[in-house]
């Protein structure tokens, strides 16, 4: 099962928040080139499972383990991780006053390109670099100069979000609930921005509770999360059932089958 | 001028007092010193008994003497070249130890309107406009510091902006300590006339980690429609003791806008007075206090407004770190007619350990009905998804808290009017939060 392609292997994986357990047990393989949606209704601990890959401080793992490129993930800081090609979108973008979004993207690009062994960039070539990159989204220039996030509308942070993505070129990116709270042209914009950086060497995760995003970005798998755990595994068409049919009948096929095991 | 009164009733104010100028030929001034120095024997040193005291305990003070300098060291333009503000080198006063060093000032701006000398110059120049405002802005009847600074009265700096002139180019107030023990009482006044405008920098910079003792008294005179940006640093030695009182009377229309930072001193405390004396009056009080190690700052400011259609504006912030403590007690007094007032004050406090400590105390007075205040007041620490935000975007846990530091305090660095100024400043920030995070 563990081959060079292997990104992600996630055996069993259980964590708890303040101590109440979330995930009981995660089971998962992400594979380069791949894209894996991750579906499950409210409160199943899919934007947990997203936190924890990115290393949340206040999430503690119980047991179980996740492998990253064959290395133990859970040993590593999240710097260390996001230096490593691991990338979190966040649900809700964190604002953060004073700091303006260009300096802020050029920290976190000259970081990922020291420890890539890259070359740094100045301020002035940075900004020839952002400049390009934001065009991915459709991103108006002014709000490189804003704070980041702050004011920001919810569909402009996804887009901050996805910028960091196309400048920082994740091995893994794990997208949680980018497309919440995007009218449909915004949407449209995030996903095509999205599908330009999917590559055969890298792997996403979507973390989503509506089909509808599934229409732009087409995964390879789609999982339903329930009650900590993924609960079923399917293909694309999975997502048109789940659409249909809600979430109710996984969970009594799931129990059904654990009954019968 | 003899100290006569020898039944002080405080026996380290007595030593204090010791070492007076001599008299000047001036009999009002005489008089005011002569006031000043009952006034400062009458009164004591004050403790966390006193209310304006109560969260500062001025008693590390005491454990020291001190004197006034004999002689100032005589420093060459190269002791201080680090310290010139580029945009600030034209008009330039330097004092050392308290006492005024023409050799290291500039002063260009006489043919532009203003009039930039020390002010015992000044006395003999201007004596006229002297005697209406030296110290009778800057109360020190009640006040034993402001008392102790006026005793002393003979030099300091003299800054007078003529009726209409609007002169941008920074003016640049540097007081330098080099010497141990020493008691110094810079003295500075500010006179914007009608119509005027200009940008003040008055600086407190010390060339080595001595313990001394700063007690300084500034009064800025903004006159109607005149319009003063004034930015007061401090960064005395770490082992000094700094207490400075500022005064400012604003006439109709006027607009005064202040920013004190606050990085040095042992024990320092910054009371900033500004009297609303006239109808349509803006200003703006903002502040930054950084400190560390057990650095005590404390800043009380009293924004009186007296006359109707005043408005002010106020965000004071304190960074502390280690076991550190921070002070902020933010006076804002509303006079019975003082209708349509319209007044807004805050207070955010950043801790950056678990020992360092803060008192914040928004005071207001109200005795208008027809006026607008609001004030609040935040105490915490870095918000930790703040700080994951930047993990996971690669930045280590050290390099992501200076950062969120560093916009914490930028946001009070970038309203000074000075771009040299403001960078070293943010760069002094840096350097500071990053050592803390080594330490």
């Amino acid at each position: 099962m563990n081959n060079k392609n292997t990104l992600l292997e996630v055996r069993n994986l259980s964590a708890e928040v303040a101590g109440i357990e979330i995930l009981k047990g995660i089971n998962l393989t992400v594979k380069a080139g791949e894209v894996h949606a991750l579906m499950g209704p409210n409160g199943s601990g899919k934007s947990t499972f997203a936190k924890v890959l990115a290393g949340h401080t206040d999430y503690t793992v119980t047991g179980g383990e996740a492998l990253y490129q064959g290395k133990n993930l859970l040993e590593m800081a999240p710097e260390e991780r996001s230096r490593a090609g691991l990338f979190l979108a966040f649900q809700y973008p964190i604002e953060i006053p004073g700091v303006s979004n260009s300096a802020f993207l050029r920290l976190a690009y000259n970081t990922m390109q020291a420890a890539r062994g890259g070359e740094e960039l100045d301020p002035l070539e940075f900004d020839d670099f952002v400049r390009e990159k934001i065009k991915i989204v459709d991103m108006d220039p002014s709000f490189l100069d804003r704070s980041v996030n702050q004011g920001f509308s919810g569909g402009e942070k996804k887009r901050n979000e996805i910028v960091q993505m196309a400048m920082l070129e994740p091995k893994l990116a794990v997208l949680d609930e980018t497309d919440s709270g995007l009218d449909i042209d915004a949407l449209k914009i995030v996903a095509n921005g999205v599908n330009h950086l999917i590559r055969p060497d890298n792997a996403i995760v979507l973390v989503t509770h509506y089909q509808r995003l599934l229409n732009y970005i087409v995964p390879d798998y789609v999982h339903v999360m329930e009650g900590g755990q993924i609960v079923k595994t399917g293909g694309k068409e999975l997502a048109l059932e789940l659409e249909k049919r809600g979430y109710d009948w996984v969970r009594a096929e799931f129990d059904a089958t654990r009954a019968a095991a | 001028m003899e100290l006569v009164n020898t039944g002080a009733k405080d026996r380290y104010l007595e030593s204090l007092l010791r070492g007076q100028p001599p008299a000047s030929p001036l009999s009002w001034l005489n008089q005011i010193r002569a006031d000043a120095t009952e006034r400062a024997n009458a009164l004591t040193v004050p403790t966390t008994r006193d209310e304006e005291w109560r969260f500062t305990d001025p008693s590390p003070l005491l454990k020291f003497s001190f004197q006034p300098a004999r002689g100032a060291p005589r420093l060459a333009q190269a002791d201080i070249q680090r310290f010139v503000i580029p945009e600030a080198s034209s008009d330039r006063l330097v004092f050392v130890d308290g006492m005024y060093a023409e050799e290291l000032s500039t002063h260009c701006g006489h043919e532009h309107g203003i009039l930039v000398t020390s002010l015992a110059q000044g006395l003999s120049s201007h004596g006229e406009v002297l005697q209406q405002h030296l110290a009778r802005h800057a109360d020190f009847h009640n006040d034993v510091f402001c008392a102790l600074n006026t005793s002393f009265l003979h030099d300091g700096a003299l800054v007078i902006i003529n009726k209409n002139v609007a002169y941008r180019t920074p003016i640049h107030l540097l007081f330098i300590a080099t010497k141990p023990e020493t008691a110094a009482y810079p003295r500075s006044l500010v006179v914007a006339e009608t119509g005027s405008r200009c940008v003040l920098i008055e600086e407190y910079i010390s060339l080595a980690e001595n313990v001394y003792f700063n007690n300084a008294v500034t009064e800025i005179v903004v006159g109607e429609n005149a319009r003063a940006q004034h930015t007061k640093l401090q960064q005395e030695s770490h082992a000094a003791f700094h207490i400075a009182h500022c005064a400012v009377t604003l006439a109709r229309g006027a607009n005064y806008i202040s920013n004190t930072v606050t990085l040095g001193a042992r024990l320092s405390r910054h009371n900033l007075h500004v009297l609303q004396a006239a109808e349509g009056t803006h200003c703006a009080l903002d502040g930054l206090a950084l400190i560390s190690g057990r650095q005590l700052a404390d800043t009380h400011t009293y924004m009186d407004h007296a006359k109707p259609h005043g408005a002010s504006r106020q965000l004071h912030k304190c960074i502390v770190g280690d076991a550190a403590h921070a002070v902020f007690n933010g006076k804002v007094l509303v006079r019975e007619g003082a209708q349509l007032t319209d007044s807004a004050q805050s207070s955010r406090n950043l801790l950056l350990s678990g020992k360092a400590h803060v008192d914040t105390k928004p005071q207001l007075e109200i005795f208008a009905d027809d006026v607008k205040c609001a004030h609040g007041a935040t105490v915490g620490q870095l918000d930790a998804e703040e700080v994951f935000y930047l993990r996971s975007r690669g930045l280590d846990e050290a390099e992501a808290k200076s950062l969120l530091t560093c916009a914490f305090a930028a946001e009070i660095i970038d309203k000074i009017p000075v771009a040299s100024l403001a960078r070293r400043l943010k760069q002094k920030v840096m350097e500071q939060t990053q050592v803390r995070e080594q330490a």
